[in-house]
C-alpha cells in the first residue's frame, strides 16, 4: 500500500531522502530483461493495481510534501524553471482542471474541489492551501494556472502545442529534470529537443513516437518509463546547477555506491487536453538507492547486468561513465549469475 | 477506446436537406470539453452493419451540456447520412467517439481567414467561438448556392456582425479567392472547408501567391480503422477468429481468448507484430512501425491497427 504519512526530508545539502519499505516495493523498476535499449515503450495509461504507482492518473506518495517544498526552493533560485508562451493559456486551464479533478477524485481525503458554476474552490490538505477562483479568469488566482497547480503536483510538466506536423514544447514547469534545460528547450519542436539523444535516429524511434503522439486522443492517455542514474537523491539535476551536483559523480567508490548511487526512473504520462488540443507530458521522478534496490535480490542482479552491458553511447549520454566501474563493483557482489525470468516484478 | 453514450435531444431542419442534431450525455452529466474545429465519429447500427461517419461539432466549446452536429442528406450516401435522416429520432441512443481535432486554429497566428462552402460551414461554427474568446483577428467567408441551402446564417450574423461575409451565388455573389488572399497581411492563416473543387482552388491560389504550407489548413477527419469483416486462421493454435467490421484484429483475437502481446495499441511500438503466412486478399497497413518495404512484402502485420480486405488471412500464431 501507498503510505501517505509524509516525511520531512531533503533532496539537497544533507540529503535525508529515504524510501519506506512500501515505497521500495512499489518502485517502478524498469527492466523486464537483462538487456536495455531504447524503444517506443508506450502503453495505455489505464488505472493499474491498487497501491501501485499507476493506480491513479497522478501518483501522490510519501514524498509529496518534501518534494513540493524542494520545487519551491528550486523555483526561488531560478524563476526560469517555469515558462509559458502566451498562446498556451487554454492549455494552462486544461492542466489545472485535469490535475484538480484527478487529485480530488483519487485522493478525496487529501484534496477537495467544489464547483459553483465557474466559481471553484480548491483545498489542498497536505500543503494547507485553500483558494476560490473563477475558472478561466487568471486574475482570480495568485499565480498563472499552470504554475499554481505545477507547484502542487509531484513531477515536472510540459505543455505541447500541436501544429505544422509536429509538437512544440511551449510551456513547462521543470524543477527535477535529468540534465536538460527548460530555458533552452522552450519553444522547440520534437526533433529539436530530442536532438542530443543517441542511437534513436537509426531505429526510427522518434519518428514513430511522434506520429503516435500526434494522434493521441482525449480520454485515452498513455505512459512510458524512462531511466537514468543520479548521485545522491537529488531532484534538481539541471545543467544550470551542474556545479552543485556534477562533482559528486567523482566521489562514488565501490564502498559507498550502495548509498550514493541512485536509480532514477521517470514515469512519463501523456494526455490530450480538451480546450487547447495540447498534449500534457508529465515526468514523475522516482529515486531509489542501490542499497534500497537490493532489498529485492532480483532487482540488483538485473540492474547489474543491464548496466554492465549498456551501449557505450547510452553510458555517455546518461552521464554514468565516470562512476560506471564503481557501481558495477558494488552491484556485482549481489549478482550470483542465476537466470532471471522475464518481468520487472520485485520477487 | 471507450465511446460516449448520448441521447438525441433535438432535431431541426436548418436548410434544404440539412438536419441539425443535439446530443446530451446518456448519464445526464457533462460531455467532455473540446476545441474549435473538433469532430466526433458517430456509430450508426443499421441492421447487421454499422456505419461510422465523422461530423464536426457545431456548438460552443464552452458549453459542455450538449453537442450539436449537422448532417446533409447525401443522395449517393453509403447509408450514414440516410440513417441519420430517416432512422434517428428524438430519444434515439447513439455511441459517438470522444472529440478529435484535426482542424485546429493555429494558436500562434494573429489573423485568420475562414472559408466555408455550403455544409462546409460546420467546423467553423465551433472555431468562431474560440476566436471570439481569444480575440484573434478573423473573417468568415461563407459561400452558398442560395439562402435556402445555407444553414445557420442568422445565428452567425448575430454572433459575428461584420466578421461574417456571405457570398450568395443566387445573387451573383462569387467568392474571388485570389482577391481575398491577395489583400491579407503576411502571416495570415487560411482555413477552408467545402466542396472538393473549392478546397483545391483555394489551396492552389494560396500556393500561387506564395503562402507557406503551414498557413494553409483544410479539414481532415480521422479515418475510423474499420472495414469489412474477414476471418483470421491461426496456424499454430489451429483456430479461426472472425473479425467484425468495427473491431480490430487484436480485439477480435483477445475476445476469442488468444494471447497476443501488445503495448501501445496504436501501431507504434512494434510489440504486436505477427507473421502473415497467407491471404486471399490485400493487407491494409495502418501502422507507423513497419517500413514501406516490409509493408509491400506483405509478410508482417500489426494487428492493433491494421487489417485485411480479404475473406481470410493466415497468421503464424
Ligand atoms: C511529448 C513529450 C516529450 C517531451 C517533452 C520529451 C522531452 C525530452 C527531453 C527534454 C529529453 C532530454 C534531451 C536532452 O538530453 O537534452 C528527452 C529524452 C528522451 N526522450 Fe523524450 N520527450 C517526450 C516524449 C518522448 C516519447 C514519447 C519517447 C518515446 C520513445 C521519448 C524518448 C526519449 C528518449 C529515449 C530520451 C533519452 C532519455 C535517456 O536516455 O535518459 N520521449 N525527452
Ligand atoms: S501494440 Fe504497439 S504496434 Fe501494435
Amino acid at each position: 500500500m501507498n503510505n501517505l504519512a509524509y516525511k520531512h526530508e531533503t533532496f539537497r545539502d544533507d540529503y535525508t531522502y529515504r524510501n519506506s519499505p512500501d515505497a521500495i516495493r512499489r518502485f517502478p523498476f524498469p527492466f523486464a530483461e537483462d538487456h536495455y535499449m531504447y524503444s517506443v515503450n508506450i502503453e495505455q495509461h489505464q488505472p493499474g493495481a491498487k497501491g501501485s504507482i499507476v493506480e491513479h492518473a497522478f501518483d501522490i506518495d510519501e514524498h509529496y510534501v518534501s518534494e513540493c517544498e524542494d520545487k519551491l526552493i528550486t523555483l526561488g533560485q531560478d524563476k526560469g524553471r517555469y515558462a509559458a508562451l502566451p498562446h498556451m493559456m487554454d492549455a494552462q486551464w486544461d492542466f489545472l482542471e485535469l490535475s484538480m479533478e484527478s487529485l480530488s477524485r483519487d485522493y478525496p481525503h487529501l484534496f477537495t474541489l467544489t464547483k459553483d458554476g465557474e466559481r471553484w474552490t480548491w483545498r489542498n490538505g497536505p500543503l494547507g492551501i485553500e483558494d476560490s477562483f473563477v475558472f478561466g479568469d487568471a486574475a482570480t488566482l495568485p499565480l498563472e494556472p499552470f504554475e499554481y497547480m505545477g507547484r502542487q503536483v509531484q513531477g515536472d510538466f510540459v505543455l505541447l502545442d500541436q501544429r505544422e506536423g509536429t509538437l512544440f514544447a511551449d510551456a513547462g514547469f521543470i524543477t527535477s529534470q535529468a540534465d536538460w534545460s527548460l530555458a533552452f528547450d522552450v519553444g522547440m519542436s520534437w526533433h529539436e529537443w530530442h536532438g542530443p539523444v543517441p542511437q534513436v535516429e537509426k531505429m526510427g524511434i522518434m519518428d514513430r513516437a511522434l506520429k503516435f503522439l500526434m494522434s493521441l486522443q482525449q480520454g485515452n492517455p498513455v505512459r512510458r518509463l524512462n531511466w537514468t542514474m543520479t548521485i545522491n537523491p537529488r531532484l534538481d539535476t539541471s545543467p544550470e546547477h551542474f556545479p552543485e551536483w556534477g562533482p559528486d559523480k567523482l566521489k562514488v567508490t565501490a564502498q559507498n555506491a550502495g548509498e550514493k548511487a541512485h536509480l532514477r526512473v521517470e514515469l512519463q504520462t501523456m494526455f490530450r487536453l480538451p480546450r487547447s488540443n495540447a498534449i500534457l507530458f508529465s515526468i514523475r521522478c522516482y529515486l531509489i538507492s542501490l542499497e534500497e534496490l537490493a532489498t529485492y535480490p532480483r532487482w540488483a542482479k538485473r540492474f547489474h547486468r543491464v548496466l554492465r552491458d549498456l551501449h557505450p553511447d547510452l553510458l555517455e549520454y546518461k552521464g554514468i561513465k565516470v562512476y560506471h566501474e564503481a557501481v558495477l563493483a558494488w552491484l556485482s557482489q549481489h549478482d550470483d549469475g542465476a537466470e532471471l525470468a522475464l518481468g520487472a516484478h520485485p520477487e | 477506446m471507450s465511446a460516449l453514450n448520448v441521447i438525441v435531444s433535438n432535431i431541426e431542419l436548418v436548410a434544404d436537406g440539412i438536419r441539425h442534431f443535439t446530443f446530451i450525455a446518456a448519464d445526464g452529466g457533462e460531455l467532455p470539453g473540446f476545441s474549435g474545429g473538433s469532430h466526433v465519429v458517430v456509430s450508426m447500427p443499421a441492421g447487421n452493419r454499422t456505419y461510422r461517419n465523422a461530423y464536426s461539432l457545431l456548438s460552443s466549446p464552452a458549453d459542455r451540456s450538449n453537442y450539436q452536429i449537422a448532417v446533409r442528406l447525401q443522395e449517393q450516401s453509403r447509408g450514414g447520412s440516410r440513417f441519420m435522416h430517416e432512422q434517428v429520432k428524438v430519444g434515439t441512443r447513439l455511441d459517438i467517439s470522444w472529440p478529435v481535432n484535426l482542424f485546429p486554429i493555429s494558436r500562434v497566428g494573429h489573423q485568420h481567414i475562414l472559408v466555408a462552402g455550403g455544409i462546409g460551414i460546420t467546423p467553423f461554427m465551433s472555431q468562431v467561438h474560440d476566436l471570439l474568446r481569444t480575440g484573434a483577428g478573423f473573417e468568415l467567408h461563407y459561400a452558398f448556392r442560395s439562402p435556402r441551402h445555407a444553414g445557420f446564417i442568422d445565428q452567425l450574423k448575430q454572433l459575428l456582425g461584420n466578421k461574417l461575409v456571405c457570398h450568395d451565388q443566387s445573387q451573383g455573389q462569387i467568392l474571388d479567392l485570389h482577391a481575398l488572399l491577395s489583400r491579407q497581411p503576411l502571416g495570415t492563416h487560411v482555413y477552408v472547408c467545402g466542396p472538393d473543387g473549392m478546397v483545391d482552388a483555394l489551396i492552389a491560389t494560396a500556393h500561387e501567391l506564395g503562402w507557406p504550407d503551414a498557413h494553409i489548413h483544410n479539414e481532415e477527419f480521422l479515418a475510423p480503422p474499420v472495414g469489412e469483416p474477414f476471418t483470421i486462421r491461426l496456424r499454430q493454435s489451429q483456430k479461426n477468429v472472425d473479425v467484425g467490421a468495427e473491431v480490430s484484429m487484436l480485439e477480435a483475437m483477445e475476445a476469442a481468448g488468444v494471447d497476443v502481446p501488445y503495448l501501445c495499441r496504436g501501431g507504434a511500438c512494434g510489440r504486436c507484430e505477427l507473421e502473415v503466412l497467407a491471404t486471399d486478399g490485400v493487407i491494409e497497413h495502418h501502422d507507423h512501425y513497419l517500413s514501406d518495404a516490409e509493408k509491400g512484402a506483405g509478410k508482417k502485420i500489426m494487428p492493433c491497427v491494421s487489417r485485411a480486405k480479404c475473406s481470410f488471412i493466415e497468421l503464424n500464431l
